[in-house]
């Protein structure tokens, strides 16, 4: 097996168990995640139980790996840029939020719920694709006031 | 398995969820954050688009399989579909701003303690709330 192949499995792996976790967690129900969103209607928990759930246990994971010089499969772990906190991560934030609260698809369960919502489900998709594509684009013209300050594949 | 088991669905699934990202983390040394392995893929890195594609190809095969042991999991958007349309656009021109999403900020960069993170997660957070309480005033059902 090599390298390349190793790390593909790891891909895939950690997709299906990614995936597998917002279905059993009903986050590819988009009327869940709209109920969280509804603080000011009928506010649905549940979703706050299932960041906590994902973070606690990813924070005791990342302290046990700590101690790995390096992962299994790859030469070294991805490491990110000193982190910007400016206007570029609030802007995207605030923009994401909208696009969120109006369909309730964050990436994530918009693409483990590609098999189940049909033509939709595409179309909002390729539009998520889109929109990163049109910000990978513009920061691509490299131009004084448009800098890629992300810092971070999130 | 019902995706509508509640709490206790809720903390195991989001368990899974932390798994998944501590598995890609141990296995690659790369960070479970779907919006930046998407746009990966748009951009692709000698050596990161086989793993993006895997893992993208695991939330759809986890997606089908989903879809036949518990459909009842899957719901649609209120959306019509021109109004989805800019909401994908939105979400996807935010997250490649921001540099993250729900999975990249809020689960793997809350869980190492980043306040980058930590800032983006509470402004897509309070925006999505406010998006949603702004539908309910203009008579919307979100």
């Amino acid at each position: 097996m090599t390298p390349a192949v190793g790390r593909a499995l790891g891909g895939l792996a950690s997709g299906l168990l990614f995936g597998a976790g917002l279905v059993v967690s009903g986050m590819t129900d988009p009327a869940n995640v709209l109920g969280f969103l509804d603080v000011f209607g009928r506010w649905d928990p549940k979703l706050a139980f299932v960041m906590l759930g994902a973070i606690v246990v990813h924070a005791l994971a990342l302290r046990v790996l700590a101690r790995r010089p390096a992962p299994w499969l790859g030469a070294a772990y991805s490491v990110l840029p000193p982190p910007r906190i400016d206007g570029r991560l609030v802007l995207g934030s605030l923009v994401f939020g909208v696009g969120w609260g109006l369909s309730g698809y964050c990436p994530g369960p918009a693409i483990a719920s590609l098999p189940a919502a049909g033509a939709r489900g595409l179309a909002f998709v390729a539009s998520l694709a889109a929109g990163q594509g049109v910000v990978l684009g513009l920061d691509g013209l490299g131009s004084w006031a448009w800098r890629d300050t992300s810092a971070s594949r999130g | 398995m019902a995706s509508v088991a509640g709490v206790g669905g809720a903390v195991l699934g989001g368990a899974l969820i932390g798994l998944a990202a501590s598995l890609l983390w141990a296995l690659n040394g790369r960070r479970a954050g779907v919006s930046g392995i998407v746009g990966g893929l748009l951009q692709p890195v000698r050596g990161e688009t086989e793993w993006q594609g895997a893992f993208l190809l695991g939330l759809v095969l986890a997606g089908l399989v989903g879809t036949l042991v518990a459909p009842s999991a899957f719901g649609s958007s209120p959306l019509t579909l021109g109004p989805l349309v800019l909401a994908g656009l939105l979400v996807g021109a935010g997250t490649r701003l921001s540099g993250g999403c729900t999975s990249g900020h809020g689960v793997c960069g809350i869980s190492r303690g980043s306040r980058r993170s930590i800032v983006a997660t509470v402004t897509f957070m309070a925006s999505a709330v406010a998006t949603v309480a702004v539908v309910r005033a203009l008579g919307g059902v979100p």
